[in-house]
């Protein structure tokens, strides 16, 4: 199934980030930094990062990812700053770390099985997400969970599921009477 | 997000006030918005901040996404909600309310419906607890002015309803699938299902946007839809009213003659204490707070705390609990679209040993002393696949096959009971403990009678007949044993004719304090087994006439 702008879209109007807005409102390019830092991520390799993350946290079912990560994650850093300063330092932490324990100097660098393996080797997996927790916990919530809500908060992720107005998306008041499609 | 910052908002007291309004939750807007229309100086005195609608989509990603604990959704917690929980049953008060303009409706889930007749005569019809000093024909007005204010959405269908006359001012929500899939089973045993009346627009009403779906009703409706009370309270500030934020009420301070209410003494954030006077002042601060501000206003006059000479202030709270059943069927039951109920049934609310029959079979009868029981028919039975995958620990197609796996054949049924007043169920003061501003926390001591334990099984009784009827497996209960409290906070100043058993009057005014009134779900004499909130407006709405008429 293809993520569209419009899921991108909704994923946001979802999160408020655009009210009653078109697809022209999104992002498509990822968004420079105002401060250029040597020691943080720039706006393309933060977005990079996210569209790695999402090929291993989404399913393989999907596709056009790296539009719909853009659109999303580049509109949220765009509109709400503590969103774009947790986001950056969760990358800046996650490619130290790359940088420490595997052969790379970025976590994107790597091949997806590195990646899993580093995920796991960090314990995202099981990690309760925190915004303001150790690095793993903020790898959870920035970048995983970040990805998950945008992706389960549209339609099409719902659809996938099964439920084409998932809860956080303003999917009108008429779904919940039909009844599964034939 | 920390609450909304208006520190520079001028926070001295009015002048010249008619009418001191402590709270600005529905109770609260409701009276201040009646007076102010009618050409009163009112001032609204509200303990939390003002919450700006636009950070309500935040507010609702919060609740979603784990890491946010449920009490950051409204800024609950911390030393200025202190309390403690020493009796038989834990009480986790914070979770049962919210402070801020709009008070606890910001949180609410918003079905609303009218007390039955038999509530007002509890005593009379089944020789427990109490009579009230009013009946429904003395709120049946208030009920439809409360209707239209809130804009319900309803329809005419529930049998078992009191009287109206007039339609609800906006048409009911249809019912759900996973209602069609109910009814057939109801249908063969004789359970009659009916809409839910719903403070929630069905259509746009009063400026507020129709509902769009967003599925988080409770504990944030990011269109507005749902109605919550900083409705009135910025029709109250249209009409003249004043509402000062931030401004917890300390204590009420009385005349010499100790009849009056001279001011009520509030702080402010910047630490300073101010006095607003008024010729009325009225308390809406909530089933736990109202008992809790009159036990912090002792004085030589009233050495129990104000306007209790009856002792009864704290006492007799009582809640409604909540009785479930839910299982999974073979077939999609499309659940988590919305936040809110479509269907109901009141039938075993006057009669609930009653067998019923239908097409094929019924439920048994029951002849044990029972008290009311409403059930309800869930929208949101089972996991939301959102909240799912953010708690995951699988991802990509794992995640995806787990959530497929979780999500879609699940189906619920809930229930209130409402328990009996007891003297020793109560709001006291905790002085071992203080609040930001020094004052002692309230202690609530709770447990639930045998009655009400008996009601909730026969509710489980009933719901099970109803899953099993329609071929539900898996099937798990929330009984007695692990109901919990549906956050309605009621009794604790109960309302009656004579003074040395009650805290205030059929008019809403404590017996001992002549310019003291409560518009409250603490002026309950019972419980009844609806949600109390269109009650709670009725009864501010009468309250608010008697005001006028004295001033
Ligand atoms: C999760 C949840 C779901 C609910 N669902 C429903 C439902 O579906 N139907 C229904 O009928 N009811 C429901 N309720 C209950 C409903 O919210 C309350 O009955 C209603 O809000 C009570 O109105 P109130 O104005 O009396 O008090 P509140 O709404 O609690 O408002 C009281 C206000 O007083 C303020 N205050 C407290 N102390 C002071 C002080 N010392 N000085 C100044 N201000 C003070 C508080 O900050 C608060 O804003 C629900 C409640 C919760 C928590
Ligand atoms: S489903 Fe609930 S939260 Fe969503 S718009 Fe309707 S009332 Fe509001």
């Amino acid at each position: 199934m293809e993520l569209t702008r419009r899921d991108a879209l909704a994923a946001l109007s979802g999160a408020g980030i655009v009210v009653g807005g078109t697809a022209s409102a999104l992002r498509r390019n990822p968004i420079s930094f105002e401060e250029q830092s040597t020691s943080l991520p720039s706006g393309e390799e933060v977005m990079e990062t996210l569209v790695a993350v999402a090929d291993l946290v989404y399913p393989s079912a999907i596709s056009n990812v790296r539009e719909f990560v853009v659109g999303y994650a580049g509109t949220r850093m765009a509109e709400r700053a503590a969103y774009r300063s947790g986001v950056r330092d969760a990358v800046a932490d996650l490619d130290s770390y790359t940088a420490v324990h595997f052969d790379a100097e970025r976590f994107a660098g790597l091949d997806a099985s590195d990646r899993s393996v580093l995920l796991d080797q960090l314990g995202v997996r099981t990690a309760d997400p925190s915004p303001e927790g150790t690095i793993t916990q903020r790898v959870r919530y920035y970048l995983v969970n970040e990805l998950l809500y945008a992706l389960y908060a549209s339609p099409t992720g719902g659809e996938l599921v099964g439920i084409e107005n998932p809860q956080g998306h303003p999917g009108g008041p008429t779904s919940y009477r039909q009844g599964p499609p034939e | 997000m920390t609450a909304e910052d208006a520190s520079d908002a001028d926070r001295t007291p009015s002048d010249r006030a008619d009418v001191c309004v402590v709270g600005a939750g529905p109770a609260g807007a409701l009276v201040a918005h009646r007076l102010a229309e009618r050409g009163r100086d009112v001032v609204v005195l509200e303990a939390g901040p003002r919450f700006e609608f636009e950070n309500r989509e935040e507010r609702m990603e919060r609740a979603i996404r784990p890491a946010h604990d449920e009490l950051t959704v409204w800024d609950m917690g911390g030393e200025r909600d202190r309390y403690t929980s020493s009796g038989e049953w834990y009480y986790p008060l914070n979770h049962a309310r919210v402070k801020g303009v709009g008070g606890s409706t910001l949180h609410w889930q918003g079905m609303v419906m009218r007390h039955h007749r038999s509530d007002f005569d509890r005593r009379t019809q089944d020789g427990v607890a109490a009579d009230w000093p009013i009946d429904y024909e003395d709120l049946r007005p208030y009920y439809g002015s409360a209707e239209t204010e809130m804009g319900v959405a309803g329809a005419s269908d529930n049998p078992f309803a009191p009287p109206r006359e007039e339609p609800y001012p906006l048409p009911a929500f249809e019912p759900s699938y996973s209602d069609s899939l109910f009814a057939e089973a109801c249908e063969r045993l004789g359970v009659t299902m009916h809409t839910v009346p719903n403070a929630r627009n069905s259509e746009g009403y009063d400026d507020r946007s129709a509902c769009v779906g967003y599925g988080t009703c409770k504990p944030v409706c990011p269109s507005g839809a749902k109605y919550s009370a900083d409705v009135h309270v910025e029709k109250a500030e249209a009409e003249g009213a004043r509402v000062i934020d931030r401004a917890p009420v300390q204590r009420l301070v009385t005349d010499e003659s100790g009849e009056r209410v001279e001011a009520a003494v509030y702080a402010t954030p910047d630490g300073v204490e101010h006095r607003q006077e008024a010729r009325e002042v009225v308390l809406a601060c909530g089933g736990v707070e109202i008992p809790r501000l009159l036990l912090l206003s002792e004085s030589s006059a009233h050495p129990d705390g104000l306007a209790n000479s009856s002792g009864a202030v704290g006492r007799y709270f009582m809640e409604h609990l909540f009785a479930g059943a839910g299982g999974v069927l073979d077939r999609e039951t499309r659940q988590n679209h919305v936040g809110f109920l479509t269907s109901e049934s009141h039938q075993f609310y006057d009669d609930p040993g009653q067998s019923t029959s239908g097409t094929d079979g019924g439920v048994p009868a029951s002849d044990a002393d029972l008290g009311p029981i409403k059930l309800e028919f869930l929208n949101y039975a089972g996991p939301s696949p959102v909240e799912m995958a953010l708690h995951s620990d699988d991802w990509g197609d794992e995640l995806l096959a787990q959530l497929r796996d979780s999500y879609g054949t699940h189906v619920a049924m809930g229930g209130l009971v409402g328990q009996l007043p007891r003297k020793e169920n109560r709001i006291t003061l905790d002085r071992s403990r203080t609040d930001d501003h020094g004052n002692p926390v309230p202690d609530i001591q709770w447990s639930i009678d045998a009655r009400t334990r008996r009601t909730i099984e026969r509710a489980n009784e009933i719901q099970r007949s109803v899953l099993e009827e329609l071929g539900a497996t898996d099937v798990s209960v929330i009984g007695p044993d692990r109901t919990g409290p549906a956050y309605h906070h009621m009794g604790t100043t109960r309302m009656g004719t004579d003074p040395t058993e009650s805290v205030v009057n059929p008019n809403l005014r404590t017996h001992d304090v002549r310019n003291l009134s409560i518009a409250s779900s603490s002026v309950f004499v019972t419980s009844g087994a609806v949600n109390p909130t269109l009650t709670i407006a009725a009864l501010a709405l009468k309250c608010a006439d008697h005001v006028d008429e004295r001033l």
